[in-house]
This record gives C-alpha cells, sequence and structure tokens, in this order.
C-alpha cells in the first residue's frame, strides 16, 4: 500500500466516522468501537489483495446499512433518544460558540429580569403593600421585555425589529400607567390580564425573529408557548419545594425568612423562571425529552447549595449551641437523643454530598469550588463524625459531655487552618482561576 | 445456502456466548469466528453483531473494557460473565431440545431426505 492510498483510507474512515457522529444514538464509544471493526475488515481485504479503496468500500458494505444499525443501537439503547441533557453538542464550530455564551445571555438577562421587579421598590413602591395594583399592571413589564431581549439576540434580528419591539413595549408601558385607572376598576384587572397577553404576542415577533408573517413560524410560536407554560409550571413546583425547604431549615434556627422570601425570592424567582423556560424550551425543542432529567439539572445544583451552605452548618451550629448552653453536669436526656439523631442524619447527608463531589471531580477534574467544597466537607464529616461517637458515648451513660465540648473547641483550629488555606494556597494553586 | 434472517437472529446468542466462553474476545474476531464454524453458512450483517453485544452486556452475560494489546489499536474486549455460562448452558439445553424434536421430524416424513446437519451444529 502507496502513502497516497494510506491517505485516502484515513480520509474516508473520517468522513465515515463523522457520519456516525451525527447519529444521536449511537455514542461515541460505539463509534470507535465499529471503527476499530472497519480497520480490522480492510486490513483483512487488502491483505487478500484488494486496493484500499475497494477494502474500504465492501468493509462499509458488510457493516450493513447505517439506518438499520441505528435503529439496532436505538432498541437496544433507548435510553440514549431521551437523556440527551440540557446541552446537547452541536456540529459545527460557529454554532457551538454561539451555544456557549447561550447560557451567559440567558442568565444575563433572567437577572435583569430579576431586577427589574426591585426596581420600582426603590422608588417607595411596595409590592406586597398599597401598591399591589401597580404591580397587578405592570407585572409582565418586567420579565417580557428580558425575554424578547434574549430572542432578539438570539435570533439576531434586524434594528428595525427591535425597534419596533422597544415601542411596543413602551407603548405598553404608557398604556398601563398613563390611564388613571382606580385601584378597584374592573379595567384595571382587564389591563392586568390582558397587557401580559399582548405583551407576550410581542415577545412572539422577537421569537419568530421579525418574521411574523410566515404561518410556520407562528406555528412554531405557539408550541413554543405550550412548552414554555408546562416548564414554567414545574419551575414553579420545584422552587417552591425548595422555597418551603429552606423557610423549614431557618425556622428551625429561630429566624423567620418570610419577609425575604415575600419581597425577594418569590417576585425575583418568578421573573427569572419566565427566562429560563424559555431557555429550557429552545435548548430543547428538538429532542423528545422527558421532564425528570431536565429539572434534575436545574435543581440539583440549587439544592446542592441549599443543603451544603445551610443545612449542615446549622446542624453544627445546633450541636454548638446546645453544647455551650448546657448544664456540663447534667444527665443525658431525651433531648440528647434527639440531637444525636439530628447528628448522625446530617453525617448521613454529609456522606451523600461528599460522594456526590468526589463522583464529580473524578468524572471533571479539580476545580476551585469542587476542592473548597470537598475540604469544607471532609472537615464537616470528620467533626460530625467524631462528634456522633462521643454523644453516642454520653448519652449511654460512658462518657462525660466535656469530652464533647473539648472535641468542639479544639477543632476550631481545624476550621482556621483550612479558611486560611483557602484564602492564601487556593489562587495561586489553581492559576488565579 | 440462504439460512433465514429468524434463525441467524435466534442462533446468535448462544454462538456469542459459546464463543466467549472459550475466552475474552472483540467483536470482529467473534465475527471470524462465527464465519469458521459455519463454514462460511452464517452470514451476519457486521454492524448488528454490537448492538447484541451490548445487549448481552445489559443483561449481564457479558462484561466488556477497552484493553490495548502490544502493537495494537485500542479495542472494546467482552467476557463472559458466570451469568453467561448459566445462560449458555440453559441456552443449549434448549437448543438440543429443538434439534431432537427436529431429528423427529426428519427421520418420520421419509419424503424429506435429511440433506445436512443443520447450521448451528456445524461446527459443534
Amino acid at each position: 500500500m502507496t502513502a497516497a492510498s494510506d491517505n485516502d483510507l484515513e480520509g474516508q474512515i473520517a468522513e465515515w466516522r463523522a457520519y456516525m457522529h451525527r447519529r444521536r444514538e449511537l455514542h461515541h464509544t460505539d463509534a470507535e468501537e465499529l471503527e476499530d471493526h472497519i480497520r480490522s475488515r480492510i486490513t483483512e481485504l487488502t491483505e487478500a489483495g484488494l486496493r484500499a479503496d475497494e477494502a474500504f468500500l465492501i468493509a462499509v458494505k458488510r457493516m450493513g446499512s447505517l439506518d438499520e444499525l441505528s435503529r439496532e443501537f436505538a432498541r437496544e439503547h433507548s435510553e440514549r433518544l431521551w437523556k440527551q441533557l440540557v446541552l446537547p453538542g452541536e456540529p459545527d464550530a460557529s454554532a457551538a460558540a454561539r451555544s456557549r455564551r447561550e447560557l451567559p445571555v440567558m442568565v444575563l438577562c433572567a437577572a435583569i429580569a430579576a431586577l427589574a421587579i426591585k426596581v420600582p421598590g426603590w422608588f417607595g413602591l411596595d409590592i406586597s403593600g398599597d401598591d399591589d395594583d401597580f404591580y397587578a399592571r405592570n407585572v409582565s413589564l418586567f420579565a417580557l421585555p428580558a425575554l424578547a431581549a434574549y430572542f432578539a439576540w438570539q435570533r439576531r434580528v434586524g434594528l428595525r425589529v427591535i425597534g419596533v419591539l422597544a415601542l411596543l413595549f413602551l407603548l405598553g408601558a404608557v398604556a398601563a400607567n398613563a390611564y388613571p385607572l382606580a385601584g378597584d376598576s374592573q379595567t384595571l384587572v382587564l389591563t392586568a390580564i390582558h397587557l401580559p397577553l399582548a405583551l407576550w404576542l410581542v415577545v412572539g415577533v422577537a421569537y419568530v425573529g421579525g418574521d411574523w408573517r410566515s404561518d410556520r413560524r407562528r406555528m412554531d410560536f405557539i408550541r413554543f408557548t405550550g412548552e414554555w407554560l408546562i416548564y414554567f409550571t414545574l419551575l414553579g413546583l420545584g422552587g417552591g419545594v425548595l422555597t418551603a425547604f429552606t423557610a423549614g431549615t431557618f425556622d428551625a434556627i429561630g429566624l423567620n425568612a418570610e419577609g425575604f422570601i415575600e419581597s425577594w425570592l418569590l417576585p425575583c424567582g418568578a421573573m427569572a423562571a419566565v427566562i429560563v423556560s424559555a431557555w429550557l424550551v429552545e435548548a430543547k425543542q428538538s429532542v423528545i425529552e422527558n421532564m425528570a432529567p431536565v429539572l434534575t439539572r436545574v435543581f440539583t445544583p440549587l439544592f446542592a447549595a441549599t443543603l451544603l451552605a445551610f443545612l449542615l452548618v446549622i446542624v453544627l451550629g445546633l450541636l454548638l449551641y446546645a453544647i455551650s448552653a448546657r448544664e456540663l453536669t447534667a444527665r443525658p436526656g431525651l433531648f440528647d437523643r434527639l440531637q444525636l439523631a439530628l447528628v448522625v442524619s446530617a453525617l448521613i447527608i454529609d456522606v451523600m454530598v461528599l460522594l456526590a463531589i468526589t463522583g464529580r471531580i473524578t468524572e471533571w477534574g479539580f476545580s476551585p469550588n469542587k476542592t473548597a467544597a470537598l475540604g469544607e466537607n471532609v472537615i464537616l464529616l470528620t467533626n460530625l463524625a467524631w462528634s456522633a461517637w462521643l454523644f453516642l458515648g454520653f448519652v449511654r451513660g460512658r462518657m462525660p459531655f466535656a469530652r464533647l465540648e473539648h472535641w468542639q473547641t479544639r477543632y476550631m483550629i481545624v476550621y482556621a487552618v483550612w479558611a486560611w488555606t483557602v484564602v492564601l494556597a487556593f489562587p495561586p494553586v489553581f492559576d488565579f482561576a | 445456502m440462504h439460512i433465514t434472517k429468524d434463525l441467524v437472529a435466534a442462533s446468535a446468542t448462544p454462538l456469542v456466548l459459546g464463543i466467549l466462553a472459550e475466552g475474552e474476545s472483540y467483536g470482529y474476531a467473534i465475527l471470524k469466528q462465527v464465519n469458521e464454524l459455519s463454514g462460511g453458512q452464517l452470514e451476519w450483517t457486521d454492524g448488528l453483531l454490537y448492538p447484541l453485544l451490548h445487549r448481552l452486556e445489559r443483561l449481564g452475560h457479558v462484561e466488556s473494557a477497552w484493553e490495548t494489546p502490544p502493537g495494537s489499536r485500542r479495542r472494546k474486549y467482552y467476557r463472559i460473565t458466570a451469568q453467561g455460562r448459566t445462560e449458555l448452558a440453559e441456552q443449549r439445553r434448549q437448543w438440543a431440545a429443538v434439534v431432537d424434536a427436529l431429528r423427529g421430524v426428519w427421520s418420520s416424513t421419509q419424503s424429506i431426505k435429511p440433506i445436512t446437519t443443520p447450521a448451528w451444529e456445524a461446527g459443534r
């Protein structure tokens, strides 16, 4: 075999491989396995005297039609068709670069929407008090412009369309606020209901990229509306669970989080969810998808942060304050047993968090955040594990309570060392990433 | 002689398990061995072996590992598990029953002369 035909063959195999990679049913490793097969076949055929290109043709032909092959792979790995997670790989480079920027732009738009609803508050308009009619009229004016902006960016619409969009939003804002609508008037209710609908259709203009005359694009927007509603509802439900969870944890340590939830979490979260839902629909539209993996992807980081930041620290805080307030010589009682149960459950959660972090690190390597989280959890785990052991000894009457107190006070030096390590050593170690 | 698709599909699992029972192997080698065992009678579409191997792996009959033998490419090797051996024994019993039944049919219907041994027995 000459060098030229060798190169030809490599080119043909590369083309074939690219063709395989376009199939969603075939994973990268499957393609690699099949490529090994093709190469083995080609080697055998060329040894039998065939030219490389002839051998390639026969090998590909013997592999069977790609459609049939994909179908068999899809039947065997049916989960692959609906487990494509939030950002499926884009084939060409420019689209890939754009889809990488998509997430930050979405987050930016969501942040703008979330902040927009707080702006009137700075001018003395109270969301939960007397000015609720102002919010009723204007609620759609906080999130929808940001959503329209997101689509305008994503669809690269022209300046003229952007101008029209801005004008329509301005018109809506004027209509909602310039008319002297009394707080209990019917027209106010009508405005509150219809302005969102009107502006949603304006978003539609941005969604179709200004091409609002096309029936097909309009149908896309209708489809988008339906899916957006589903995602929005699901995000709302998940957010409700998370909120209740957080409020519960704060309640446990006697902090009343209701004010924060009402004036920040709920309005800002709802506005941001408008954008996030739209993004989810966009990211998923080409794939038959089941909801669970998507929601897991969205809520896992949120729940993980809540667990890490609040729960473990709160458990440790409860333990420390219980210790600090305890009579050293008192006999173990029911409350101590409850504390032991609390520590043990925190321990279990911490082990799970640690496993998750370790899993992520082994999969994607170390990053400053993950390393810090890992270190903090190892420290908490050590503390809680030994605390549980000492507590058990105390509850069973074998150890004095002072041992536990001593352990906690001595352990403070570990926190100090770790905190300083993160501050002083992490930046240079991770190249200031 | 052309063996029908259904027969090929039905005999595929015991063939692959039987070949792997003799030692670990990879896709192309398995295919070549099937070809040799059947004297070229059993023709598989090359690609379709892999979904079958993946199915056997999912069922726990075989396990796989990527290995790089010296002086060769990285390859996915398959190896039979204890469960796979049990499955092979079970398949063997079933096939023996089928073959016995067929023998009975061949001998009772005199008009049809037995031509050759069935293809799945060719190499065994």
